[in-house]
């Protein structure tokens, strides 16, 4: 309490702890670094084109090599590769098409019925407009060189795997910072009420506490995003703030238990303070490392619940992309074969979460009045 | 001892309630009017309106939480809207194979952890303390969705050590044949967070007064590890322990998923698949009582496991 009496000293000393942490300075750098790339893919600096076809399907990582990869890609190229669709393939409906022709044309019948050209049955072929648009782009993409491989490979659709993750990066982090702000705020306003003026309005708290913790969370979690049943960044971010506020609900009201007789209160309400401003002005400081320390926690903790929640579907929408859809898509292409993109989501977010929860240890140790 | 049990079943009222409301608040209001979801994209307005008529959600508010509360108070939530199984039903035949799975991993877990964890406090400080926790932490970092996805590929896809997946009918069929792979999987995700855990409880103990005492009067290293620290430690150990007991009821969402296994995890993310609210709504109230029913009884042998405890 001795750096209370001028209140930056706390926020010096504390930094100035960390900063002689060398684990905390590289976790710090990460972290930075991570926060860096979401700043840079949100504002479109970089990874602007990541939903654009640059490679063929599940192009490889360069090391690997492209020898390789047509060994492996052989078989699957026929359904994904765009290249296919305009060459001579056999279409398998070739000659139930070529029956309906036949009654389209009054009974004329077409010599080659099995070497019908796709662009033969345009005219029966109700998706004929859709085929063709798509046809059309993908040719113009495949005209100007689709790479066979890429140095972090790429996804079905030839997407490049390093920008779709530096974009996932983007919502992962993005949505774990915005939900642990928001379930920060929620747990710190509702603790500091019940803490500071006890009484009914902590037993109404705390009843409220109660209630959310005794549903089990992830239930609770699956539940409001049943009834929400909507996919967005928005919904994530409300299931997450929503359900996350109860374990700092529980350390601020402890604190503001523990703080709202002490003298410093006592001589503020003697010069005429408010309630709210002793509240959230003379103690709040007082108080806010606790705070600082769970909003750090709650991002790790909301970034690994974000991965699940899109791998389930629930998250974010399929025009976006998170670490959770990667690891969703990840799944069916490892069993064909292609880990790249398994391997891309997994190591960025193993990266940021061990640098975030070092951080938060360090946080938590720098703050610690205590340890001095 | 009963008046505690009888305080603490009185405090459940209020919380309970609260759960009825909070499920009520959601399911009927927040959730929209499922006649929609019901009849589907085409529907006519008399469809619409004999649904929800059907449903009771033609009424007043105060009319379909009365026809909720007494739901849960005759344990009858009607039918599953997506497959028109009772819903009792679906709880009672689900909480098996969730339970098959559970009980198992968590023991092999636990006592995993602890082994490893008294282990490395034993030599606290030292390189071997400091890669096994650096390791925890780097595997505590990459998703649980990885360890399932890449287990159950290299494991069983690959090595066909294990059945990708299924689940039987006989009990020794499923937990031999088809739970080892979800287990070990289960064990994998867990171990490193409890590991952590543990070795603190136990370094919390490590340096108490009894310990250098047990040291003075010669007893060997082992005797005052595993009679002495780990006997004291396993207070806050069972004290975690207790915080999982209601995840048990709930199942384990992404093994069940991943794995097909009928229980209630599995079922929790079809029927929000589906927006099959009456499943969602049961499940949800029920184990909410249960988790109150599991802590008072944790509370209770807390008090057992150790005297110093004191019931208020």
């Amino acid at each position: 309490m001795s750096a209370a009496s001028q209140s930056a000293g706390l926020w010096q000393l504390a930094w100035r702890r960390l900063i002689a942490d060398r684990v905390a300075v590289v976790s710090m750098l990460v972290v930075g670094l991570f926060l860096l790339l979401m700043i840079a893919s949100g504002l479109n600096l970089i990874a602007a084109n990541w939903s654009e076809e640059v490679a063929v399907g599940y192009a490889p990582p360069s090391f690997v090599g492209a020898a390789k990869k047509a060994a492996a890609n052989s078989p699957r190229q026929a359904d994904n590769s765009p290249d296919a669709y305009p060459g001579t393939v056999k279409d398998p409906l070739a000659t139930e098409i070529a029956e309906l022709r036949r009654q389209l044309d009054g009974g004329v019948t077409t010599s080659s019925e099995a070497d019908l050209e796709l662009g033969d049955i345009k005219v029966v072929d109700p998706l004929a407009k859709e085929m063709a648009e798509i046809l059309g782009t993908t040719t113009v993409a495949a005209h100007h060189e689709l790479a066979d491989t890429l140095p972090f490979g790429a996804d079905k659709w030839g997407r490049d795997v390093i920008q779709k993750t530096i974009k996932g990066s983007e919502t992962s982090i993005f949505v774990g910072l915005t939900a642990a702000l928001l379930a920060t705020v929620i747990g710190t306003v509702l603790g500091a009420f019940a803490g500071y003026y006890g009484g009914r309005i902590d037993d109404f708290f705390n009843w409220f506490y109660n209630v959310f913790t005794a549903i089990p969370y992830m239930l609770l979690i699956l539940a409001i995003a049943a009834v929400l049943n909507q996919r967005g960044v928005t919904a994530v971010v409300l299931i997450l703030g929503l359900t996350g506020w109860t374990g700092i609900y529980r350390l601020v009201r402890a604190e503001y238990m523990k703080h709202k007789s002490r003298e410093y209160v006592q001589a503020a309400d003697a010069i005429g303070a408010s309630n709210r401003r002793r509240m959230f002005v003379h103690i709040f400081p007082n108080i806010s490392h606790v705070s600082l320390v769970q909003l750090s926690v709650n991002a790790v903790g909301f970034i690994k619940s974000e991965v699940i929640l899109s791998f389930l579907g629930f998250g974010v929408p399929v025009d976006k992309v998170s670490w959770g859809s990667m690891l969703n898509e990840a799944q069916n292409e490892l069993i064909l074969g292609y880990w790249w993109q398994l391997a891309a989501a997994t190591l960025a977010m193993a990266l940021l979460v061990t640098a975030f929860s070092m951080f938060t240890d360090a946080l938590r140790d720098a703050l610690d009045p205590k340890i001095k | 001892m009963s008046a505690y049990i009888l305080r603490r079943l009185w405090q459940m009222i209020p919380t309970m309630l609260g759960v009825v409301l909070l499920a009520f608040f959601l399911f009927n209001y927040v959730g929209g009017d499922p006649a929609y979801i019901l009849a589907g994209k085409i529907s006519s307005p008399e469809q619409i309106a004999s649904i929800r008529r059907q449903l009771g959600i033609d009424q007043p508010y105060y009319v379909q939480l009365w026809i909720f509360i007494q739901q849960i108070l005759t344990a009858d939530f009607g039918s599953s809207w997506a497959t028109n199984e009772p819903v009792s039903q679906i709880i009672i035949t689900r909480i098996g194979p969730s339970l098959t799975i559970l009980i198992p991993m968590l023991i092999i877990e636990t006592v995993l952890s602890v082994l490893i964890a008294v282990g490395v406090a034993y030599v606290r400080g030292s390189l071997t303390d400091r890669a096994v926790m650096i390791g925890c932490t780097v595997a505590m970092s990459v998703s649980l969705l990885v360890y399932i996805i890449v287990g159950q590929y290299v494991l069983a896809y690959q090595l066909g050590w294990f059945p990708v997946q299924g689940w039987g009918n006989s009990f020794l069929e499923n937990l031999f044949k088809y739970s080892p792979l979800p287990i070990l999987l289960g064990v994998a995700v867990g171990i490193a967070p409890n590991t952590r855990l543990y070795r603190t409880f136990i370094l919390d103990e490590i340096n108490q007064d009894y310990v250098r005492t047990a040291r003075a009067k010669g007893l060997s290293e082992n005797t005052v590890m595993l009679h002495h620290v780990l006997r004291n430690a396993l207070i806050p150990i069972i004290t975690n322990l207790m915080t999982y007991l209601p995840a048990l009821l709930v199942g384990d969402f992404l093994i069940e998923r991943f794995f097909s296994i009928p229980g209630i995890g599995r079922e929790v993310i079809l029927a929000v698949e589906r927006s099959d609210f009456p499943v969602i709504k049961a499940i949800t109230v029920y184990v909410a009582a249960a988790t109150m029913i599991v802590n008072l009884v944790a509370d209770l042998l807390y008090q057992a496991a150790d005297p110093r405890v004191q019931l208020k």
